[in-house]
């Protein structure tokens, strides 16, 4: 636990307001998800492309007879696309759309590890305007970097996609 | 000890469902004036079922009400009554209630007391203002009654005191059974006394702690109460008391009035308590301690009625599987080249048993069309009724059969199809004859397989869709330019354009401009299309087009650049090498290639799909697939036809969405997910 949640310890808060992130590298910059939503982690195999879908949709995948769609975050973000390497991993999680639940996978360049993070200690993110979309970010923690803390069911939602689909 | 009745719900559902439509089909072929012993019968039997089934357990309402019906059932059968139109009504309002009731009671819901209220009078009108009235009095007023919570003492009847000992229950009785039995008696009303009742920690669930106070009204022959308690004498302390001698002594109980247990009184429009009550009886102290107790509405789980020759196949063939991997295994445990041919036999064998598995696995979720079909004769004969229409409805080809799935979402499309053939289709009587039709309208279902599709056809001898009324009319709704040139045909889909209705007066069956469209998107969500014959003054048919399965689907591997599509096999008509001298253009752009008489649209799937290539762009190297989708043909332009396989298809839409253009995907045999093509969402696709 970091110097940051020292002033936010309060008698019961503990247990009921810490949760585990797994933290993953895309570039240089590192970022989270709610742990509770990762179904697996595998290596980057090759998928099957589907026509006429955004960049950042990679194709589908066959996870033991369900068909995962599987997303490249740094295309998702406007990051460089690099090429996939040993390293590479697929983060499959477990995501919320309304009513309906969806499995699909992320590309990452590597995970971190585990983290523990107090709910008092996320920050907001920064407004930082039309440059940064930060609809997808829950908020930010200080471990040894600064970690970005994925809204995976936002960040994921089919819906969503249409919309940058079509204005991209 | 009590026995989970809950877990036979399910089955007691069904089969009350299945009675019901029994006792359906029968009314409606009850004609009126004669009767038809054997049909009344089977309507009478299928009553008694529901009525014994509730009882048992514990859906007091639904047996009570199910009692007036079988008793006007009896008149009818013992021909004490005759069989008259207006009966039948009501016994198919009734039935409609009851099924409304049991619908409720199976989701948790509270069943709509009023409409089983106003059935069970429109039953006992009939019932009273029959011949055989009388004979049923005592029943009619233990119903009325039962509203009415205080009776005075000076009714003929029986105070019984029952105080059961503790062990009762261990005798194999049941007090509720008994005060049942009672109620059929006559007009019941118990109330515990829950002064014997321990603390909560010291309760032994098996055991009797109550006591009640029974209050029993009408003529009844102490005998007969005797009879009912005959099997408790021994376990129980008990007074049975007539009203009249009690009336001259003065009784000093002092009943603690609590709840009523099990008797008419129990309001109909509380089946979660009812059922409580029922439930919980038999332990007395927990009903008391959680009266309140409600079944949680659980998605009723879905079953089906298979037919046991389809299982026997199938363990049969599972047995030959198990057969076939057993050489195949011994096969492998010592293999030279020299055993290479029995090898291939081998595998060969498998081949065959995996599809014979697959299709016996595949019959078992197959049912006749005829569940959808059998609820049409009722609508015809309500509707045309109601709209003052002759109509006569023909059903052919019941027994195809079709997935369980299909059988489910098509329901609904095909009775708005009906519907509007009932509303739109067939003209009035004086209309039609004068026409020089028959009075008599016919409306006909069909159904038969033709290739891998089922074919359901919906016509009517009415007076047929009027293509340039159609065409004014759409373009008069905005549907349409009205420079717009449209074939016949595409003139008859504009009533599935949204919003669109031609109907002068907007009925409450059809006309609303709601619905046609929504018919084709469901029919399209299922891989189905409509397509409409007809002709104008000889009527119309609408015929729905279904994928047999929506599971499995025979497939053609086609090769686009570096990547695999499955196009339905159902879909391609035929393929051939393109040469470029086959294709002409049109307006420099638009590739289309001539067909014996006809010229088709070229799609490039390479572009279409923005694909990337190693090999050439040159089209003279192509192979040509053409297909066709929702009656219009195209010529698809891919690398290389692979090979043919069955493939189950999975759901893009599950953890993504739909694409336009594919319309599921598959796992093919090395384990990679293969893309299923649609043809229809192709077309759309390239039009943009």
């Amino acid at each position: 636990m970091s110097e940051f949640t020292s002033d936010s310890e309060i008698v019961g808060a503990t247990a009921l307001s810490e949760n585990q992130y797994l933290t993953f590298r895309l570039a240089d910059e590192a970022y989270g998800v709610d742990i509770l939503k990762v179904e697996e982690i595998r290596g980057w195999e090759p998928v099957r492309e589907i026509p006429n879908t955004p960049d950042f949709i990679k194709g589908v995948l066959n996870l033991r007879g369900v068909v995962v769609p599987i997303i490249d975050l740094r295309a998702r973000f406007g990051m460089e696309q690099v090429e996939y390497h040993a390293k590479t991993v697929v983060i499959v999680l477990s995501i919320e759309a309304g009513e309906e639940q969806h499995v699909m996978g992320i590309i990452a360049d590597a995970v971190s590890e585990v983290l523990d993070v107090d709910q008092d200690s996320i920050k907001k993110a920064p407004n930082l305007g039309a440059v940064v979309n930060t609809r997808y970010i829950k908020g930010m923690v200080m471990s040894e970097n600064m970690v970005m803390l994925l809204d995976a069911d936002k960040l994921l939602n089919p819906e969503e996609f249409s919309l940058i689909g079509e204005i991209g | 000890m009590t026995i989970d009745m809950e877990q036979f719900h399910q089955v007691f559902f069904e089969e009350s469902f299945e009675g019901l439509d029994v006792m359906e089909t029968g009314l409606l072929n009850l004609s009126p004036g004669t009767a038809d012993m054997e049909e009344i019968n089977t309507i009478f039997r299928a009553a008694h079922s529901i009525k014994g089934g509730s009882g048992t357990f514990g859906f007091m309402d639904v047996s009570a009400f199910t009692h007036v019906m079988e008793t006007l059932l009896d008149e009818m059968r013992d021909g004490r009554r005759q069989v008259e139109q207006r009966g039948v009504n009501v016994l198919l309002g009734s039935v409609d209630c009851l099924r409304e009731m049991l619908a409720a009671i199976q989701s948790g819901a509270d069943v709509d007391a009023d409409s089983v209220n106003q059935h069970q009078k429109e039953l006992e009108v009939e019932l009273n203002g029959g011949d055989g009235g009388a004979a049923n009095e005592p029943e009619e007023v233990a119903v009325e009654q039962a509203e009415q919570p205080v009776v005075s003492s000076v009714k003929p009847g029986w105070h019984i005191i029952f105080c059961p000992h503790a062990h009762l229950m261990k005798t194999g009785n049941d007090p509720v059974r008994m005060f049942r039995e009672l109620e059929e008696l006559g007009n019941l009303i118990v109330e515990a006394d829950f002064r014997g009742l321990p603390e909560i920690q010291d309760i032994d669930p098996e055991e009797c702690h109550l006591s009640w106070d029974i209050r029993l009204e009408g003529e009844i022959e102490r005998q007969e109460i005797d009879e009912v308690f005959d099997w408790v004498e021994d376990d129980c302390d008990m007074t049975i008391i007539s009203f009249a001698d009690e009336a001259g002594k003065s009784t000093t109980t002092v009943v603690e009035k609590a709840v009523s247990i099990e008797s008419a009184t129990e309001k109909p429009d509380e089946p979660p308590s009812t059922k409580a009550a029922s439930q919980a009886a038999p332990k007395p102290a927990t009903a008391a301690k959680q009266p309140n107790k409600k079944p949680a509405a659980k998605p009723a789980s879905a079953s089906i009625r298979v037919d046991t020759a389809k299982i026997d196949s199938l363990i049969n063939m599972v047995g030959e599987l198990v057969i076939t991997q057993s050489m195949l295994s011994s096969l492998g445990d010592n293999f030279d080249m020299t055993r290479l041919d029995l090898l291939q036999s081998g595998l060969s064998q498998l081949e065959s048993h995996t599809r014979e598995l697959q299709q016996s696995a595949m019959g078992i979720r197959m049912m006749p069309i005829s569940f959808v079909f059998s609820r049409f004769p009722r609508l015809v004969h309500d509707l045309s009724s109601k709209m003052g229409k002759q109509i006569e409805l023909k059903l052919s080809g019941e027994n195809t059969e079709v997935d369980k799935t299909v059988i489910e979402l098509i329901s609904d499309p095909l009775v708005h199809l009906v519907r509007n053939s009932l509303d739109h289709g067939v003209e009035m009587p004086d209309e039609r004859v004068a026409a020089g039709k028959p009075a008599l309208g016919t409306v006909h279902l069909n159904a038969f397989h033709r290739g891998g599709n089922i074919v359901i056809e919906v016509t009517d001898d009415g007076n047929g869709l009027d293509g340039d009324k159609l065409f004014n009319k759409a373009v008069e709704k905005g549907v349409i330019e009205a420079d717009a040139i449209l074939t016949e045909k595409e003139k008859f889909d504009l009533i599935f354009a949204a919003g669109f209705s031609t109907a002068e007066v907007v009925s409450d069956v059809s006309g609303r401009g709601v619905g046609m469209d929504v018919v084709r998107k469901n029919i399209e969500a299922l891989g189905g299309h409509v397509e409409i014959r007809s002709k104008l003054g000889k009527g119309s048919t609408f015929a729905i087009y279904l994928p047999l399965t929506l599971a499995i689907l025979d497939g053609q591997s086609v090769a686009v650049g570096d990547e695999t599509y499955i196009v339905p096999l159902g879909s391609i008509i035929e393929s051939f090498n393109l040469r470029s001298e086959m294709i002409s253009h049109v307006a420099g752009r638009g590739e289309t290639f001539r067909l014996r008489d006809e010229y088709l649209p070229i799609l490039r799937m390479q572009k279409l799909f923005g694909v990337e290539s190693s090999g050439t762009e040159d089209s003279s190297d192509g192979l040509l697939v053409v297909v066709e989708g929702q009656g219009t043909r195209c010529g698809l332009l891919v690398d290389d036809l692979l090979g043919q396989q069955q493939v189950v298809i999975k759901s893009l839409e599950t953890n993504y969405r739909n694409i336009e253009g594919i319309s599921a995907a598959t796992i093919l045999g090395d384990g990679s997910v293969g893309l299923i093509l649609d043809i229809p969402g192709l077309l759309r696709l390239a039009k943009r």
